[in-house]
């Protein structure tokens, strides 16, 4: 028995198809203490859904080991399934099931007693907002609300670990500050160990701990406040009069780490802002390109993705290990 | 606004909403909405669901009429001159609607079919639009099989294939990769410069900030018209403070309870990864009382921060005024 909520090691998943190999998992460890709330994060295909419906024990794995508070994935199942709640991505209700048809459906399903079942809907109902909203169909619900059953649906059973797989996709942002408004409660009310994958950077803020998943693997593992401190140097932003000629001019300036584009504006990784800045204003004039004040930002957890990503690829490639899988190949 | 010199700016304009209402039996959907966007310019427009965005655009393309009111586009009355407004724009909606079973440059030439464009036209757009979607070399793909990324920059492309002059993107960013996204707003500027006009709504607030000025409409009103830098500044009641602390749990607890019996006037207290964001009405003001409130509970209180709000904490803010104003 170990001590963590969540735990795998060395973790691989192949998938045969058509006489090929893909390989969705390649030796991924990760461990989550109780009370955390983890965000697993990456770009499409990196296998984040994967990786949470092995750990599930819902998809076999080809090896290594994983385990929910202590029990085997592939080995303990129905122990993980009683004390896991769980949020497909683009799950579905029962649309023409009631909120409370919903809940009496999962109660049943998780075998749980009539007489909790009277304390614990009601409780449950009132947590997520919707007793006003008992007797409605689950598909005349908006999609904010939806979402908020299949979590409230997800904690019949009074899990200790949720796993959500994008959870909010689609959902308009008072909805979205609801349902982590939702998780935080639980979280500081109940202890309960949160594990989300999502595809957004200020959800992932959210979170305790992230990891970063690349293409099978775990790139960062940490804090967002550490992940930020990773990316080296500064980030000065501002908006050039001649884009492509702009970016083309700091991509090839010394000192300059990095160049991402942030809509018509540039951002530019330095190390020293002090010496740099002046730099690149002169070279800027120079070239007549006129631009706003050039400033100083926060580095957030989307630039450091970004950045992260574009430098596992580098070093893949530098090993000569080019893929196919080439989404990021564009200019970022 | 004189009559005549309404027709004139209506012609200059590539988006004119004045004064546009849409009722559904008792319900207003849309009610009393008057903005318009320049040539060039990539303009957000944002709101919870039901709020009545998307009304607004179905009729700023002609596809339901005002109840009163009126929407042009490129000069084109929507309502009474529907194909003109069609023939000048260009709609991506979250479903991207490409063909999976065709391949890339096969649903680049059935959209150019569609609008007409001769072949030789359509030889030039099609080498065009492969070229500015990155799909060099995956001409022959089957869109199936294309990753979401490049499928919705090929979406893009079938959405200009004739050259609009407006471009509506309805959610067109919905679970796509942050790498992704920042290539997709790549194109949306280059599109700019050339003087296409972009109207594009999101639920994400930090992809909002790209636009050059938004409009927030809520319960059907527009409830705010400006640039991102002047709604964080104009827009945002209370001031947040970022909460270092050594139990985040516990003290979000304490200052939930202290919010409920109104000991302290937080209009927002949430945990935020191992930190806590609190709204209060003044942070210098309240920054004391929650110091001493944690602590009196053997909290220990690394920092206390006033923070910039997001566009996010802006667009909440708004909308509860809204709500409370009904």
């Amino acid at each position: 028995m170990n001590q963590f909520a969540i735990s795998a090691t060395n973790l691989v998943k192949e998938f045969k198809a058509n006489k090929h190999v893909v390989t969705a998992i390649n030796g991924l460890s990760l461990q989550v203490a109780p009370g955390e709330t983890y965000g697993l994060i990456g770009p499409d295909g990196a296998g984040k859904t994967t990786t949470t419906r092995v750990i599930l024990g819902l998809l076999s794995r080809t090896s290594g080991e994983s385990s929910v508070l202590g029990f085997d994935s592939m080995n303990d199942m129905y122990e993980i399934r009683k004390r896991v709640g769980y949020i497909a991505q683009q799950f579905s209700l029962p649309p023409t099931l009631t909120v409370m048809e919903n809940m009496l459906f999962f109660a049943g399903i998780h075998s749980v007693s009539s007489e909790q079942q009277k304390k614990r809907i009601p409780e449950l109902l009132a947590f997520a907002g919707l007793s006003e909203f008992m007797n409605r169909l689950a598909g005349k619900l908006s999609g904010g609300m939806k979402k908020k059953l299949a979590l409230a649906c997800s904690l019949i059973h009074e899990p200790q670990v949720v796993m959500l797989d994008e959870p909010t996709l689609g959902v308009d942002p008072v909805s979205r500050r609801e349902f982590w408004n939702l998780l935080g409660n639980l979280r500081a009310e109940r202890g309960l160990t949160i594990f989300v994958c999502t595809p957004y950077m200020d959800e992932a803020e959210r979170c305790t701990r992230v990891g970063l998943m690349y293409e099978g693997k775990l790139i960062v593992d940490d804090s967002p406040a550490n992940i930020k401190r990773i990316i080296p140097g500064h980030v000065l932003e501002f908006m050039p009069s001649d884009f492509a000629a702009a970016r083309k001019l700091c991509n090839e300036m010394d000192g300059v780490l990095e160049v991402q584009t942030y809509g018509d504006k540039l951002h530019v990784f330095v190390g020293d802002v002090a010496k740099r800045k002046p730099q690149i204003e002169a070279a800027l004039a120079s070239q007549g390109i006129t631009h706003d004040n050039l400033r100083e930002i926060e580095v957030r957890m989307e630039e450091a993705f970004i950045s992260l990503i574009r430098r596992q690829k580098e070093s893949v490639e530098q090993d000569g290990m080019l893929t196919q899988k080439s989404e990021m190949s564009g200019e970022i | 606004m004189s009559a005549e010199l309404f027709v004139t700016q209506s012609q200059v304009t590539p988006i004119l909403v004045q004064n546009l209402t849409r009722r559904f039996g008792a319900f207003t959907a849309v009610d009393d909405v008057s903005f318009s966007v320049q040539a060039g310019e990539v303009f957000g427009w944002l709101g919870p669901n039901g709020a009545g965005k998307t009304t607004t655009i179905r009729m700023l393309l002609g596809l339901i009429k005002p109840s009163s009111g009126s929407a042009f586009v490129s000069g084109f009355n929507s309502a009474t001159q529907t194909k003109l407004v069609h023939a000048h724009v260009g709609y991506m909606s979250q479903q991207f609607t490409l063909y999976n079973d065709l391949t890339a440059m096969q649903n680049i030439r059935f959209y150019g079919g569609v609008h007409g464009l001769s072949s030789d036209e359509l030889r030039q757009r099609i080498s065009e639009i492969i070229q500015m979607a990155g799909l060099v070399g995956r001409e022959n793909t089957l869109t199936g099989s294309l990753s979401g990324g490049w499928k919705q920059r090929l979406a893009l492309g079938c959405a200009i294939v004739h050259h609009p002059k407006v471009v509506f993107l309805d959610e067109p960013t919905a679970g796509v990769d942050p790498i992704s996204r920042r290539q997709f707003w790549e194109l949306i500027y280059q599109m700019a410069k050339d003087g296409v006009t972009v109207l594009v709504t999101t639920h994400y607030m930090d992809e909002a900030e790209l636009c050059q000025r938004v409009g927030f409409i809520s319960a059907g009103r527009l409830v705010a018209l400006d640039s991102v830098s002047q709604l964080k500044l104009t827009q945002m009641r209370g001031q947040v403070l970022e909460i270092n602390v050594s139990d985040p749990e516990k003290a979000v607890r304490i200052l939930k309870a202290a919010q409920q019996s109104h000991q302290v006037p937080l209009d927002e207290v949430a945990l935020y990864g191992a930190q806590i964001h609190a709204v209060v009405p003044d942070a210098q003001e309240y920054n004391d009382a929650i110091q001493r409130l944690l602590t009196q509970d053997n909290i220990r209180v690394n920092s206390i921060e006033w923070i910039a709000p997001t566009l996010e904490d802006v667009f909440i803010s708004s909308v509860k005024a809204r709500v409370d104003a009904n």
